[in-house]
């Protein structure tokens, strides 16, 4: 008895052999673990280890086959999200869960309103949000649209939403995604002042170096078990990894000089607007040469797609022109995806699911998309299916995709391989220039590794790769020079070298620092 | 995530028969309440469809048809679209049909007339599906208002088609005149007696091959050509298909060229093949009943053949039933609404039990054999 009481002062949260299963998948294996009241408790893991049923299942949206769940102490059934929410948990989904056309206010109080009319519930709210806001640095423009705020103010509006409803845990499922390194800080000390007034915060995040950062102790998974419960003041980014892969695992990557040939893309005031009338790419010139790999940072959405589908044959060009591997792409003369694989460019989208893979197919017919014309795959009327098949088994070898099962829907592999897969048909095509992006987006850091290290090779066979990341620290370990956007232009230029945090987390902001600006007109005098 | 463990004989075997089943099910309490013994009721739609060559010959030969009429809607189907137009492409289809076989009958051997007539369908059915495939492609009009408005549209101009010009003089109906016998597609009883075997005639002729063969070249052309490829990875991915070069408005355009064809097939069946004249209203509904087709075969050949067996059974048993009880001729509607209902707009109801079913009990079966290891 008097251990139970200990514990309700001393754990907010308390999962004791939680399990679940999906059908053959055991998801979560004898999950136990214990947050202490008032503390910013990280969970770390690899994609697919368990976390977000983790989540999921403390949020209600899904019922552990085995185990408890207590708050406070106090063992508790959380048959629904509705449970869960009375019970003080609040969550921030990765995904934000706004409507765009309503205003900040009108968000908060969706689903919660108190009375037959909105008002009286609206101006309950102001109030109560105006405190809120006040003691946590939670500042919100609350009248304006939602989708005319940044990302960082719908998230604060999403944490929001969370504490209105009474959280006293609060979990934010990666938080970091979407937001400029300043924009992170600043919601690192939202969390602490969440904190020190009493709130448990349970941060899930891949990002290793974010939980150094903001966390008091970190709970490890690795395929669907607990693998290790730290305090994070005594363990290491590497020390993380090594738990979260099962193996020791590089790190950074080691990089040789880069040697810059001939520019194989050139890009001219490039421009591109929208269906909606919204300028996307404002007067882009860049250029990339033979065996170097020019990173373009920025907060996601700021035009980056946008070049990217533009140089990839599948937005058509406005204004401007781009040299591609001696081919002219512009308005007059423009050309499809298929038309600009056979001008030597490899391109790897941002987004394997929406645009890499068709996730019905098999993994063989995955592995000719974008090449399944090409005469070495066809005979007159059919598919050479078996040379296809046989192909693809020999590339699988070769990257290491596993299952090795070219029968495998592409929808039924891990991220990473999926990735693999993606990276695999493109190289393998031996293109003069690759664009790339997000190449590691979703995907475990065991394979992060190897296919850093296949981009580096790519690069010193000769390649001009071009980097879409927001991923700072990929764009900083894999570039030689950086390009930072903004707002669908091209706010400067940083070598590698000079390519410090702060400097980018500035740009991205679209600020220069002075040093930046000093080079920048150093090297146009 | 848990489709994906789920075999294939579940999801293309069990699940299906269910549903028939359920609306068998469903199909019995219609009859109870109309006083007809259920039992007795499916006697006489088993005995009609199937208990002697005559019957056989109907099931068959409205096989045919649901076949082709099916496939209309899978194979645009499967670039993630939905042609509801089956009915207008089948009636133009057969406008083709007519006009070869009212224009060459008996001036061309039969045996050069075919191939034409083929065409004909394929180009007539194809090209009435290409206007609502363009609009959709260059305008983005959606697909399944244009086509079907054009169901309309093909019944009018057949109306005035056939009163003003193709009525012979002096007749009362409103239909061609007959096709020279020479130009007609042989009936299955006329060439079985050729080679001694004797069976009642029936409406079924020699199309129902061609059915079969143009399933077999569907599924060829799906998932053995590279426009096949191209049509699966539209349907599935439509951002993918574009990154992979994949012209969308060419594979629409395509697909329902495609699909309008393999309705106007129909036509080779029902006009070339039975009616030989362009009737007012021959298509009858089956182009609408070639979506049921499509949705309860799954979108695939071998389902349709399959799919198409049990509308034709359902059609000529219900007209069976209709003799036998003298219930309403739309008890067959009923019946086909039922397997509908059940195999379409309800196949979740019973998908779900069946795969949890299923779960349940392989994950019993390898927890005993997993008890089984750790005593050992």
């Amino acid at each position: 008895m008097t251990a139970q009481t200990h514990s309700a002062a001393e754990y907010a949260l308390e999962l004791r052999g939680i399990d679940k299963h999906f059908g053959a998948v055991h998801a979560n294996k004898n999950i136990d673990l214990k947050v202490e009241k008032g503390t910013i408790h990280g969970i770390v893991g690899e994609n697919g280890a368990g976390k977000s049923t983790l989540m999921s299942i403390i949020y209600g949206f899904y019922e552990a086959d085995q185990g408890d769940i207590a708050i406070d102490g106090q063992v508790l059934k959380i048959k629904d999200s509705k449970t869960a929410i009375a019970s003080g948990i609040g969550m921030v989904h990765q995904h934000f869960m706004l409507i765009q056309n309503f205003t900040a206010l009108e968000n908060v109080v969706l689903g919660a309103e108190s009375g037959e009319l909105i008002d009286d519930s609206l101006d309950k709210a102001r109030t109560e949000l105006n405190r809120l806001s006040d003691e946590f640095g939670l500042s919100v423009p609350l009248d304006q649209p939602v989708e005319e705020l940044s990302v960082g103010f719908q998230q604060r509006i999403e944490i929001l939403k969370a504490l209105y409803r009474g959280a006293r845990i609060l979990i934010l499922d990666e938080p970091t995604g979407v937001l400029t390194p300043q924009e992170t800080e600043h919601l690192f000390k939202v969390l602490d002042s969440l904190k020190a007034q009493g709130t448990t915060v349970i941060l899930i995040t891949h990002k290793l170096r974010e939980i150094l950062a903001a966390t008091d102790n970190v709970s490890v998974m690795r395929r669907g078990e607990m693998v290790a419960h730290v305090k994070t003041a005594e363990t290491t980014q590497e020390d993380l990894a090594e738990l979260m892969v099962g193996r020791k695992v590089l790190l950074r990557v080691d990089k040789g000089d880069s040697a810059p040939g001939d520019v194989k893309l050139s890009v001219r005031n490039l421009s591109m607007t929208d269906s909606a009338g919204v300028k996307r790419l404002d007067n882009v010139s860049l250029d990339v040469r033979a065996g170097e790999i020019v990173g373009i940072a920025g907060v996601s959405g700021n035009g980056q797609s946008e070049l990217l589908e533009t140089l990839a044959g599948i937005t058509p060009v406005d204004s401007g022109t781009i040299d591609l591997n001696g081919h002219t792409l512009d308005a007059q003369h423009p050309m499809n995806p298929s038309q600009v694989r056979k001008a030597g460019i490899g391109h790897i989208p941002e987004d394997r699911h929406r645009m890499g893979l068709i996730n019905t197919f098999s993994a063989y017919e995955a592995f000719v998309l974008g090449y399944h014309r090409n005469h070495e795959y066809n005979g007159a009327l059919q598919m050479k299916q078996g040379a296809i098949i046989e192909d693809c088994k020999e590339k699988m070898e070769r990257w290491d995709v596993r299952p090795q099962d070219p029968y495998l829907k592409t929808a039924n592999f891990s991220g990473g391989n999926q990735q693999k897969l993606v990276i695999a048909r493109e190289i393998e095509q031996n293109p003069d220039v690759l664009l790339i992006g997000q190449p590691t987006r979703g995907v475990d850091i065991g394979a992060i590794e190897s296919i850093h290290k296949r981009i580096l090779e790519m690069r010193d066979a000769g390649k001009a790769i071009l980097l879409v990341s927001v991923e700072l620290d990929e764009i900083r370990s894999l570039s030689d020079r950086i390009l930072v956007m903004f707002d669908g232009t091209i706010v400067g230029e940083v070598p590698a070298d000079k390519a410090d945090e702060r400097t980018l987390g500035l740009m991205m902001a679209n600020i220069v620092p002075d040093e930046i600006k000093a080079l920048q007109a150093e090297e146009s005098a | 995530m848990s489709q994906q463990r789920i075999p294939a004989w579940i999801t293309v075997g069990v699940i299906p028969l269910a549903n028939v089943a359920m609306s068998a099910l469903a199909a019995a309490l219609v009859f109870w309440y109309l006083n007809i013994n259920p039992l007795d009721a499916l006697q006489a739609m088993v005995y009609g469809a199937f208990g002697s060559s005559y019957g056989w010959g109907y099931t068959l030969y409205y096989m045919t048809s649901y076949i082709f009429t099916g496939l209309a809607v899978a194979v645009v189907f499967q670039a993630g679209m939905f042609n509801i137009g089956g009915e207008g492409q089948a009636y133009i289809g057969a406008l083709g049909v007519g006009l070869v076989c009212l224009g060459l009958g008996g001036h061309v051997p039969f045996i050069v007339l075919l191939p034409i007539s083929i065409i004909a369908a394929f180009v007539f059915g194809g090209l009435w599906a290409l206007i609502p495939a363009w609009l959709q492609a260059k305008r983005g009009s959606h697909i399944v208002i244009t086509t079907i408005m054009f169901n309309f549209i093909a019944a009018s101009l057949m109306n005035y088609l056939l009163i003003n010009f193709m009525k012979p003089a002096g007749t009362m109906s409103v239909e061609s005149a007959v096709f020279d016998p020479s130009s007609w597609i042989p009936k299955m009883h006329e060439v079985l007696a050729l080679i001694g075997i004797s069976i009642d005639r029936s409406p079924l002729n020699l199309s129902m091959f061609w059915a079969l063969f143009v399933a077999f070249a569907v599924w060829f052309f799906l998932w053995r050509t590279r426009w096949g490829y191209e049509v699966r990875a539209m349907g599935s991915n439509a951002s993918g298909a574009q990154y992979g070069g994949i012209s969308i408005p060419g594979t629409v355009i395509m697909i329902m060229i495609i699909g309008g064809g393999l309705a106007g097939f129909m036509a080779l069946n029902v006009v070339q093949g039975e009616a030989h004249q362009i009737k007012l209203n021959l298509v009858n509904q089956m182009g609408f009943t070639g979506i049921a087709v499509a949705l309860m075969g799954r979108n695939h050949p071998v389902g349709i053949v399959i799919a198409s067996l049990l509308f034709g059974f359902l059609t000529q048993g219900g007209s069976e039933l209709q003799f036998e009880y003298s219930v309403d001729a739309r008890i067959v509607v009923v019946l086909q609404g039922l397997v509908i209902l059940f195999s379409g707009a309800l196949q979740n109801m019973m998908k779900h039990p069946i795969e949890r079913l299923y779960l349940r009990l392989s994950s019993n079966r390898r927890k005993t054999s997993e008890e089984f290891a750790a005593e050992a």
